[in-house]
């Protein structure tokens, strides 16, 4: 499918001189790279940038549209908008990373391991395919009412969902690297298994694997908000973009700015690493550029 | 080209068809219900909608009118013999089910017969029921071995369950199991072809219905269907719903999010109501079987916190659509008082809570509270508990998912590390907590409702409170199962509110109740 | 060729199956109890054990999945637990709307993302190019909720131009029928529109440095032939894929499309079916899906063919 398309990539590694290069030719990237690094930074500085408690609640200042007391406004509960904004880029930050990491190791593994062992492909590939054929967002549903909602199941649902995707990306990168002369050569001259997947195969799925994982973080963020939107997502005392905006959603006509203030965030740090993966595939590789 | 042609064909032809159709419009009522029609078997559901439904297509013998007086509704003659052991009930003439068939004593008998194995009140009734036996196929006699002042309280219930009648074949259904048919003799009839469970119910006037001549008085009076078809379209999203109402896809929305209110008093079609007179109890519930909760102190120490306005502003959204209600019964009923509500009234004291907290030996035990976040009236309630405990130091988890986990959690009796629970929230209409008889108010242990508490005092009030035959010593003995209440605390009321209904201005009729009743109700 | 076709609709089943224990395991380890759900609020421990009983669901594991797989095999997939529907019925009434909605987004989407796809590659560096790469990159950012939403709050409420909910059967006449589909097509289209315009974008690029479009150039076809007749055809097969893959894409998005608009279709069926614990809705419905995908997916292969008369089988 689609990953066929990238099977040809080059066997050379990058290097991080021609990385800084690349960079300083896609200013699309460096924006994408500093709007992220600031979302990271008011995620890890939250209690110093005048918040308060994001779960105190005080119904009787409920719905109170911005002001100098309160930033965003209140909400239904007189929760301080502003803070339970900037608090949920630690959720949000942490779904779409955590995913990314979790999906790209698992899978990962698995696209290695089969992509060598023929017996196991099949079986593999025929799970993977099951895994893929039910809609993300329904597994990820009935993931979270197998359990109780938290963030880890939130993870958890999304990386399932997420890893057949990677899979099949990394066995046919494999298929089509084992192929290669140099590879073949090394197995021709008894090479073990472990090694040749270490020394050849694996840093040949680092840059198409970095890019897949930007777009990774990217979804995974926005079905976290998806997954709120149904009543599937993050623990609702704890606030993460998605779950702020889901539970203001009846609101949208009335008090706009519940929905304003995390979906601006959040679009804005889709956006971001969205342009920072964009970026990180032109400048990894000028060929797959063409191809995502 | 012909493509294109062609559509615009179908299309012109489409517009035409509409139009011609608007022409030899009937009246069709569009109803946007509270919730979606699931369950058609208002006896082995409590369910609202439910209950809602069975009003459409069933009818009862006895029904309460807005003076809380049991009217009789399908019985035409009834008398109680002078032992008061015995009923004896005529039915009305020209009663029908929707199948044609005429409705006979045996009907009304089997259908009884199967609502008193499920419902609370039936239970009662059933308990101190000798025999049901048909005279003829419009009388029928209630013999009881003792005497049951609540028997036409019973009959006439107005909230889940309610004892509909049902055609005997269906009634004979194990009271355990749903019957899967809808008919009735009420005012309407349910369309079964039309029913898209999810998203639309269909109901159809029953032209056959004889309606009573008095006027329409909550389930009491006339049910004359003024409308030809009423469309329950059922939307999940409240915003959409607030949308369809302001657009006129809809008629009438039964119940909306109070936040909602002032979108659409701006729309001068739309009228925003409280049809609802008394309005719905939010309560909180303890484990009592399980540490800290089964702690009188423990329960005790949040009497003095709980502050119902948080609670009224949570759920209700404003002061003008809820308030306290410092009783255990619907205040604005007749049973209701302060008595004994001193703690839960008073200045709201978090040092006497403290004092509390120590001398119940807390030692910091986790408290698991059950949430669900598609239930906006249980969801307010319990992010305010859960804030309000952690105020108190007490260590307190909030465990959120959808209302069908909640309600299968809160049947679990273990400890909250195997996945039991503390505290859950829910909430009541008004007629389902009038009295000592209501749920949540049964102290026998493991056969009460969710929490299971038990307090022999309180069940020995509650039995010595059935058997009273006059409203004076029913409200003392009321009074006194209260203060016994608020000794023993089996709940802690958190707010009384209405939610609000809105109708576009065309409709007029509009039953004021606390029920949703679609008789009576005309469009123009 | 039909050989081939065999081996992948048995490797169909085998999926199936797969999906099928999966869904079923998953549901029998869910804490949710549907006789909790039926009993409702004013109910007793007592009274969900009685209903639990008579809807069998105290059988152990292996003996419930197996009447389910006994059932299956004579084509019945159950009745729903709540309706006492057939799931079959069930199924039937919704699968009108949501095939409308995702064949009326898939139509729109790649009428209007494979030219502009191509429109980018043509002019590719150009700020032409860079206001599509943009968009498709902020149709990424914006949930499908909100941006439903916003559609519902312009056209529906401030314009009054489209109905703000429901669906009409097409029976009920074309526009009924489209007028209720376009606000709900464009909210679900347009990640899936991003989508296939950058994989067009990416094919064509591809394609139009080969050899042969040099050649056609350097004999003198205009662009716009070149363009069309010869490089589109050649980036076929990769944007048929993406189709393909979109519509387990489709259906995701779907589920919450068809929630805000209130579109009586499949993927509100199925999340309504889990959020009641009504299992044997929930099986039906995702062996469905599955079956679905597997199906399309199966097409888009051997529609390479049209693309690539090298491809064999």
């Amino acid at each position: 499918m689609t990953t066929a398309v990238l099977t040809e990539s080059k066997p050379a590694s990058p290097t991080w001189q021609w990385f800084g290069d690349a960079f300083r030719r896609h200013p699309t990237a460096i924006a994408g790279g500093i709007v992220l690094a600031v979302m990271v930074l008011i995620a890890l500085l939250a209690p110093w940038l005048g918040t308060v408690d994001p779960q105190a609640l005080s119904p009787i200042q409920r719905l109170k549209p911005p002001s100098s007391e309160h930033w965003f406004g209140t909400d239904m509960l007189g929760r301080d908008v502003y803070s339970r904004v900037i608090y949920g880029s630690r959720i949000s930050l942490a779904v779409g990373i955590s995913v990314a990491t979790f999906s790209i190791a698992v899978g990962l593994t698995i696209g290695l391991v089969t992509g060598f062992t023929r017996w196991l492909d099949a079986i593999v590939m025929r799970v993977m395919d099951g895994l893929m054929s039910i809609p993300s967002v329904l597994l990820a549903i009935a993931l979270m009412a197998l359990t109780k909602a938290s963030v880890g199941n939130v993870i958890l649902a999304i990386t399932l969902a997420e890893v057949p995707r990677v899979v099949r990306l990394v066995r046919g990168l494999v298929l089509s690297l084992r192929e290669q002369p140099y590879v073949e050569a090394a197995i021709a001259a008894g090479t073990n298994l472990p090694l040749i997947l270490l020394r050849h195969i694996l840093p040949n799925t680092v840059a198409p694997l970095l890019v897949q994982g930007t777009y990774i973080c990217a979804s995974a963020m926005i079905l976290e908000a998806i997954l709120s939107f149904i009543g599937a997502g993050t623990p609702p005392n704890i606030p993460s973009w998605g779950n702020i905006m889901a539970e203001a959603r009846s609101l949208f006509q009335i008090a706009g700015y519940l929905i304003l203030f995390p979906g601006l965030f959040l679009s804005l740090t889709v956006l971001a690493v969205n342009m920072l993966g964009d970026g990180m595939r032109d400048a990894l590789d000028p060929r797959l550029a063409r191809r995502m | 080209m012909k493509v294109v042609s062609a559509s615009l064909r179908a299309f012109a032809l489409a517009l035409a068809f509409a139009a011609g159709s608007a022409a030899a419009q009937e009246k069709v009522l569009k109803f946007i219900p509270q919730a979606d029609l699931r369950i058609l078997d208002p006896i082995t559901t409590t369910a609202y909608i439910t209950r809602n439904h069975g009003y459409m297509v069933y009818d009862t013998l006895f029904a309460a009118d807005a003076k809380f007086q049991v009217q009789p509704q399908m019985v035409d003659k009834w008398e109680l013999s002078r032992d008061k052991l015995t009923y004896t009930f005529t039915l009305r003439d020209g009663l029908k089910f929707h199948d044609g068939q005429p409705v006979r004593s045996a009907d009304c008998i089997a259908s009884i017969e199967r609502w008193g194995k499920r419902d609370s009140l039936g239970q009662r009734l059933a308990q101190s029921t000798e025999s049901w036996t048909a005279v003829n196929d419009k009388t029928f006699k209630l013999k009881l071995k003792k005497p049951f002042p609540l028997t036409l309280d019973a009959l006439g219930k107005l909230s889940s369950n309610v004892p509909f009648i049902m055609p005997e074949r269906i009634a004979r259904t194990d009271a355990f199991q749903n019957v899967t048919e809808a008919i009735g003799s009420g005012p309407f009839k349910f369309v079964k072809e039309e029913w898209v469970p999810g998203s639309k119910v269909v109901y159809a006037k029953n032209s056959d219905y004889v309606p009573r001549k008095e006027a329409p008085s909550w389930a009491a009076g006339g049910k004359i269907a003024k409308v030809d078809r009423v469309e329950w379209i059922y939307i999940p999203d409240s915003a959409t719903a607030a949308a369809a109402l302001n657009a006129g896809e809809a008629d009438w929305w039964e119940q909306l999010p109070p936040d909602l209110i002032p979108l659409l008093r701006k729309n001068k079609d739309v009228r925003v109501e409280n049809i609802d007179p008394i309005g719905s109890l939010g309560l909180m519930r303890f484990n009592f079987l399980q540490p800290p909760f089964n702690n009188q102190k423990l329960r005790e120490a949040l009497l003095y916190v709980v502050n119902q306005k948080d609670y009224v502003m949570g759920i209700a959204g404003s002061e003008a659509n809820g308030h306290p209600c410092y009783s255990f019964y619907t205040c604005g009923t007749p049973l209701a008082s302060e008595i004994g509500a001193g703690p839960l009234k008073g200045k709201r004291d978090f040092d006497k809570a403290k004092q509390l907290i120590q001398a119940s030996g807390y030692k910091g035990e986790k408290i698991v509270i059950i949430s669900a976040t598609d239930q906006p009236i249980v969801h307010a309630q319990s992010l305010i508990t859960a804030e309000l405990l952690r105020k108190l130091g007490l260590n307190v988890e909030l465990q959120a998912g959808d209302w069908g986990t909640l309600i299968t959690r809160r049947t679990s009796k273990e400890p909250v590390d195997k996945g039991g629970w503390s505290i859950f929230h829910t909430w009541f209409v008004g007629p389902d907590m009038l009295s000592p008889a209501n749920m949540p108010m049964v102290n026998l242990g493991e056969k009460s409702w969710f929490g299971w508490p038990s307090d022999p005092k309180i069940e020995e009030l509650r039995q010595a409170w059935f058997n009273t035959t006059d409203a004076a010593s029913g409200k003392k003995v009321a009074d006194a199962v209260q203060l016994a209440a608020f000794r023993f605390l089996p709940y802690i009321t958190t707010a009384q509110f209405i939610i609000p209904t809105a109708y576009r201005s065309n409709l007029s009729g509009v039953i004021v109740a606390p029920v949703t009743f679609l008789w009576n109700v005309d469009k123009k | 060729m039909i050989v081939y076709i065999l081996r992948r609709l048995g490797a169909t089943l085998i999926v199936m199956a797969v999906v099928a224990l999966f869904v079923f395991s998953l549901l029998f380890l869910t804490p949710g109890d549907p006789a909790a759900v039926i009993a409702g609020d004013v109910a007793t421990t007592d009274d969900i054990q009685r209903i639990r009983e008579k809807l069998g669901l105290n059988e152990p594991f292996l003996v419930q999945f197996g009447n389910w797989v006994g059932r299956l095999l004579h084509g019945d997939l159950g009745t729903s637990i709540f309706t006492n529907l057939p799931v079959t019925k069930l199924i039937g009434q919704r699968v009108q709307p949501t095939v409308s909605l995702t064949l009326l987004t898939l139509v729109f989407a790649v009428l209007i993302a494979v030219p502009v796809g191509v429109l980018a590659a043509a002019k590719a560096g150009t700020w032409t190019d860079r206001l599509v790469m943009g968009f498709s990159v902020l149709a990424f950012s914006v949930p499908v909720f909100v941006l439903a939403y916003l559609l519902i709050g312009l056209f529906s409420i401030r314009l009054e131009w489209l109905p703000v909910q429901g669906y009409r059967p097409l029976s009920d006449g074309v526009w009924p029928w489209l007028s209720h589909l376009i606000l709900p097509s464009i909210a679900l289209g347009t990640v899936y529109m991003a989508f296939i315009a950058r994989i067009t974008r990416a094919a064509m690029l591809d394609v139009l440095a080969q050899d042969y479009i040099r050649t056609a150039n350097a004999k003198g076809l205009s662009p716009r032939a070149v363009l069309t007749g010869h490089a589109l055809k050649n980036a076929g097969v990769p944007i048929i894929t993406v189709i393909g893959i979109g519509i387990a894409l489709l259906i995701s998005g779907a589920i919450v499309t068809e929630t805000v608009f209130a579109i009586p279709g499949i993927g509100r069926l199925t999340v309504d079916a889990i959020l009641r614990r009504d299992y044997p809705i929930i099986q039906g419905v995702i062996l469905l899906f599955s079956g679905v995908y597997v199906l399309i997916n199966l097409l888009v292969d051997l529609s390479y063919r049209l693309f690539d008369p090298r491809i064999r089988y």
